[in-house]
């Protein structure tokens, strides 16, 4: 138990996907200028990862290496990840219309994103089991999500303050973001991994 | 052949896929540490992104449009796999260097953008030049990232000292926060280079 919550505290705060991997930034970015999105899409990444490493994970230790395919493992999981976010998409729609308008909008921007591709790949370079690959998963969607949620909050204050012209908009927003790493930088060696 | 280099031209600043895009930005921070992983992550990229601009306008008139998206995909994911078994072979200590963002190449926003806006609707030729243009855009902003980093960060250039023992690398370069903080400063340049060219050729009456 105590293995699996370090694998968790890890993921989320010490090698924060975002801010110490530099996974998932077009949508970090992108997204996070409103609290309510930058928290649809947290939700978004979070389910659509952990469901996407658990059948990576199947396919690869069922598919790929029982018949000597590893080297098309980047061909095999983009494609899987790709068109279970499609297919995902069109049974949301279908059942629950709610869920749908709720951020079925943010499905599409990742169905082919860094981070959920990433997660896999991680776990199977790490050779973890499925439990463990499945924890990882959700740690990093966690993580994604408070990075993202700690900088909409920040953007959205910032949207008071008096930005030099040429810094407006992105070019604060990396600053930020900096300075949100170096906060996490500070949780580094908590957690021997 | 001026409207050729003009495609090429055209990915370096005005639009480069880096600063002014925004697009791909995860290799651009997380390899740029040291001057040689930038050099081989955007010459991955560079091949990467003209081989499949070329592989989709050859096929363009082939692929139905419905399943276009898919295609890309795949013809992306087999370059790269391709590019990952070569370095795989020649240079493991490089390959381990890129670890796994050398696997995320697939994603990288902007070769599917590229392949979407320009090479699924142009002839091959300027399909070339065009990944040709916007990959060493790419490359150059990998690399001009990979140099301060390493100047500022270890004091070395390609893991030559050239600052003398008299300087204190500031650690915190080669680090996360300072791949952010340094990007953020250089799309603020690159914003105030556009603008800056923009009103000089309004002045000339170019536009």
């Amino acid at each position: 138990m105590g293995h699996y919550l370090t694998l968790l505290a890890s993921n989320v705060i010490v090698n924060n996907f975002v801010l110490t991997r530099f996974l998932g930034l077009c949508i970090f970015f992108g997204v996070s200028k409103s609290l309510n999105a930058s928290i649809g899409i947290g939700m978004a990444v979070t389910s659509v990862m952990t469901l996407s490493s658990m059948m990576a994970w199947l396919v690869y230790h069922f598919v790929l290496e029982p018949f000597h395919l590893t080297f098309l493992t980047t061909v095999v999981f983009v494609l899987l990840i790709a068109s279970f976010v499609q297919l995902l998409e069109m049974i949301i729609k279908k059942y629950a219309p709610t869920l749908y308008n709720m951020w079925g909008i943010y499905l599409l921007l990742i169905a082919t994103n860094c981070i959920v591709f990433s997660v896999p790949l991680i776990n199977v370079q790490n050779n973890y089991s499925f439990l463990e690959s499945t924890v990882s998963a959700v740690g990093a969607g966690l993580g994604f999500m408070l990075a993202i949620v700690l900088m909409a909050s920040l953007r959205e204050k910032l949207r008071l303050a008096d930005v030099p012209k040429s810094l407006e908009g992105l070019g604060v927003a990396f600053i930020l973001a900096g300075m949100l790493a170096l906060a996490f930088l500070g949780f580094s060696g908590m957690i021997p991994v | 052949m001026r409207e050729l280099w003009n495609i090429f031209k055209k990915g370096i600043i005005e639009e480069n896929p880096i600063f002014v895009l925004a697009l791909s930005l995860c290799p651009a921070l997380a390899v740029t540490s040291s001057v040689i992983n930038s050099l081989t992550m955007g010459l991955a990229v560079m091949f990467v992104i003209t081989v499949n601009n070329c592989i989709v306008s050859i096929t363009r008139k082939i692929v139905n449009p419905k399943v276009r998206v898919p295609v890309y995909i795949t013809s992306v994911a087999t370059i790269v796999t391709v590019v990952q078994l070569v370095l795989q072979a020649y240079l493991p200590a490089l390959n381990k260097a890129l670890g796994i963002y050398l696997a995320l190449i697939v994603v990288f926003a902007i070769i599917l953008a590229r392949a979407e806006v320009f090479a699924s609707k142009n002839k091959v030729g300027p399909s070339f030049f065009d990944g040709l243009g916007m990959g060493f855009g790419f490359l150059l902003g990998l690399l001009l990232l990979g140099t301060i980093r390493e100047l500022l960060g270890a004091g070395t250039f390609f893991g030559i000292k050239v600052i003398g023992s008299w300087y204190n690398p500031a650690l915190i370069m080669v680090l996360s926060p300072g791949a952010f903080i340094l990007i953020g400063y250089i799309v603020a340049g690159f914003k105030i280079l556009i603008k800056h060219s923009e009103k000089v050729k309004l002045e000339r009456g170019e536009i």
